[in-house]
């Protein structure tokens, strides 16, 4: 199994008639995502890409089973859309929209405290790249083909530099099993910890490539996460060296402000933790590759 | 985004937390003027300036007389202000606030900052006020005091009044300091800020809680609800390069190094830089133009860069994914036929249709390095150094 989505899982695109929805719906649709229809309040009994478009999630979830949507929804709106889907019963939402006010992440993270466990949704991001189960499904908006399948879990605050990652690994003849990009946002969905510990319950993945960067605490956290609970080897680059303290490196979250923020901070405590860092952004790759090989893995 | 001093203590005033009495001058006979309207026999002079530190700059000037107040306003206006924040070109100061002086009794910390962790708004507090935040937490952590405030029903006046105490604040005055950091927070919540610092808080010997300093950022990505706060920017106080970017839409500081990058992607661009470093280095820039990389952006890209005098080589870094190589190739051949380009160029495309790219670039007459890997580029780069 891959983590998150599968061959069948059920997508709506929310923002699904704009330009940008349009666009990146019809990308995955080539891919072979199942996509079953999308959301924009007003245009409801319309179709669009041969698809239904619904004026509420709760409709479109009614009529298409969906359980997974990706939100395409401009930043002054897209807080509400991500509680529309969570009260939906929607399982999963990648959030793609750059931009959203970090009060207003902090008030969707709030209201889906109101939910029990097992119907609570899943975010995942805002500001970023989404998620692909190789040769399954894509939920995002990565070129689909630089992914080979197979067995790594990639997990990424940034888009392009997971892209390389990817790259990397198929020029190895390295696969994914999925891959997730987290965002850069300083609030988001799901956290590096929260992704990891579905690679480690995933049978179908090995060994997990983390890719993180300056700022906040979540890479740290996820290394003492493995170690004290993960069976595979867990192999982290983090970007951000050479950033000045106290400036944001495009990312919003990508800002030294505490101990334990910067990069080499960051490298040091999860080499105590037990993962194995990836020195240079170049060998990524051939760093998976050496751990998989130590570990009989490949 | 960040603020000035004396806009953020207007804000804090509507918000009921009390400020000393002062106005805001741009030159001296106005300062002198303004000195005699607040009244008084002691003023501070104040540069207002984006820093902190502006006390051992020299930014801060206590006079007795209006007369004072005219010299130092006339000894700071149109100079630089250069704090160990501020990196060594300093800041202009173009405004000087004028401020009664207080007589102090007690100073403290106050700062309301988002908590990563907990994803909620964190107050931190400390009876050491007048230090940095850093500088408490490493020489006298135990007088920091931390409160998480529940976003959903906001900061309520226990919690208030707990840090109130904790900071050792007279019983007749629990209250009024309560109260001071409701303001606050209320000021934090409603405008969109991601920090508020008021450092010092001060008790005066008239037992009055005034904020005597204050520092504010706001999120840029809520300036569209935020009109009052973004006609607020001071566009003298950051990099003009920064400026222009910002204004193009695209995420941009300014480094000391002198090999100036163009990359897609802000976590590519920090590792572009994190690579440079490593093969011997130094980025001049940090620049993401965006996932989309298209040609557009690819011409102000360069335009900004060349802009920039310490740039010796530049390094162009595209990981195609939706737009192709080809296309990102034609975009960067449209831009060197606009603009020239007198450094060494090394690019390196990955990606979709890697091979067309290169092939457009090669057929073009542009001068440039190819390079395969990010870190063939970064050693490449750093070679044409010379």
């Amino acid at each position: 199994m891959s983590i998150i989505i599968h061959k069948n899982t059920k997508i709506l695109v929310q923002g699904f008639t704009g330009k940008i929805g349009s666009f990146h719906a019809e990308e995955m649709i080539k891919y072979g995502s199942n996509v079953v229809g999308g959301v924009t309040p007003g245009k409801g009994g319309m179709t669009h890409l041969n698809l239904p478009v619904f004026n509420t999630v709760k409709e479109a979830v009614d009529q298409t089973g969906a359980s997974t949507s990706i939100l395409f929804v401009p930043p002054a709106f897209a807080a509400d859309s991500a509680m529309e889907a969570a009260d939906a019963g929607i399982k999963t939402c990648v959030a793609i929209t750059d931009g959203i006010p970090s009060h207003d992440m902090v008030k969707i993270k709030r209201y889906m405290r109101r939910y029990p466990k097992d119907k609570k949704m899943g975010l995942v991001g805002p500001n970023c790249a989404g998620i692909i189960s190789p040769g399954k499904s894509m939920l995002g908006i990565m070129p689909g083909h630089i992914y080979k399948e197979g067995k790594i879990g990639i997990v990424s605050r940034s888009g392009t530099l997971g892209y390389e990652a990817a790259q990397q690994l198929k020029d190895l003849e390295i696969g994914v099993s999925t891959s997730v990009g987290i965002g850069g946002d300083p609030i988001n969905g799901s956290s590096f910890r929260d992704i990891i510990e579905k690679f480690e319950n995933d049978d179908e993945t090995i060994a997990v490539l983390m890719i993180g960067e300056i700022g906040g605490p979540q890479e740290v956290e996820a290394g003492q996460f493995a170690r004290e609970n993960m069976s595979k080897p867990v192999i982290a680059y983090i970007a951000g060296l050479t950033a000045p303290k106290g400036r944001v490196m495009g990312h919003a979250g990508a800002i030294v402000s505490a101990y334990g923020e910067s990069a080499i901070e960051k490298v040091e405590l999860l080499k105590e933790c037990g993962v194995t860092i990836s020195k240079n952004p170049s060998v990524m790759g051939e760093t998976v590759k050496k751990v998989l090989v130590e570990n009989n893995l490949n | 985004m960040d603020i000035h001093e004396y806009q953020a203590k207007k804000i804090l005033s509507d918000f009921g937390v009390k400020i000393p009495t002062g106005g805001i001058v741009y030159s001296p006979e106005n300062a002198e003027n303004k000195a005699r309207e607040i009244g008084g026999s002691k003023w501070v002079v104040k540069a207002q300036v984006h820093s902190g530190a502006r006390g051992k700059a020299g930014g801060i000037i206590i006079c007795n007389s209006p007369l004072e107040v005219a010299d130092a306003t006339d000894k700071l206006l149109g100079k630089k202000l250069i704090t160990n924040q501020t990196g060594p070109e300093g800041k202009i100061i173009n405004r000087i606030y004028i401020e009664e002086a207080t007589d102090i009794k007690h100073e403290l910390y106050l700062g309301l900052v988002f908590d990563r962790s907990s994803e909620s708004i964190m107050v931190v507090a400390s009876t050491e006020g007048g230090m940095s935040v850093e500088e408490i937490s490493k020489e006298k952590p135990e007088t920091i005091i931390r409160s998480k405030i529940e976003v959903a029903v906001g900061i309520q006046q226990f919690q208030a009044r707990e840090i109130a105490f904790g900071l050792g604040i007279e019983s007749k005055l629990i209250s009024r300091a309560a109260n001071t950091i409701i303001g606050c927070y209320k000021a934090f919540s409603e405008l969109d800020a991601t920090m508020v610092e008021v450092n010092p808080l001060v008790v005066s010997q008239q037992d009055e809680i005034l904020a005597l300093d204050c520092k504010m950022s706001f999120d840029n990505n809520a300036m569209f609800r935020r009109d009052e706060i973004s006609e607020l920017r001071d566009k003298t106080q950051e990099n003009s390069n920064e400026v222009y970017a910002s204004d193009r839409g695209m995420n941009y500081v300014s480094l000391d190094g002198n090999i100036g990058n163009i990359i897609n992607g802000a976590g590519l661009a920090m590792a572009s830089m994190d690579m440079i470093k490593l093969a011997g280095g130094e980025p001049a820039n940090f620049l993401d133009v965006g996932g989309g990389a298209t040609p557009e952006k690819i011409v102000k890209a360069f335009k900004l860069i060349s802009m920039d005098t310490k740039v010796k080589v530049i390094l162009v870094n595209i990981f195609a994914g939706i737009n192709r190589c080809d296309w990102v190739a034609e975009g960067i051949v449209q831009a060197l036929s606009k603009i020239e380009i007198k450094h060494p160029l090394v690019i390196r495309l990955a990606g979709t249709n890697v091979e067309k790219g290169n092939e457009i670039l090669k057929k073009s007459n542009i001068n440039y390095i190819e390079a395969s890997t990010l870190e063939d580029a970064a050693n490449k780069a750093v070679k044409a150094l010379g």
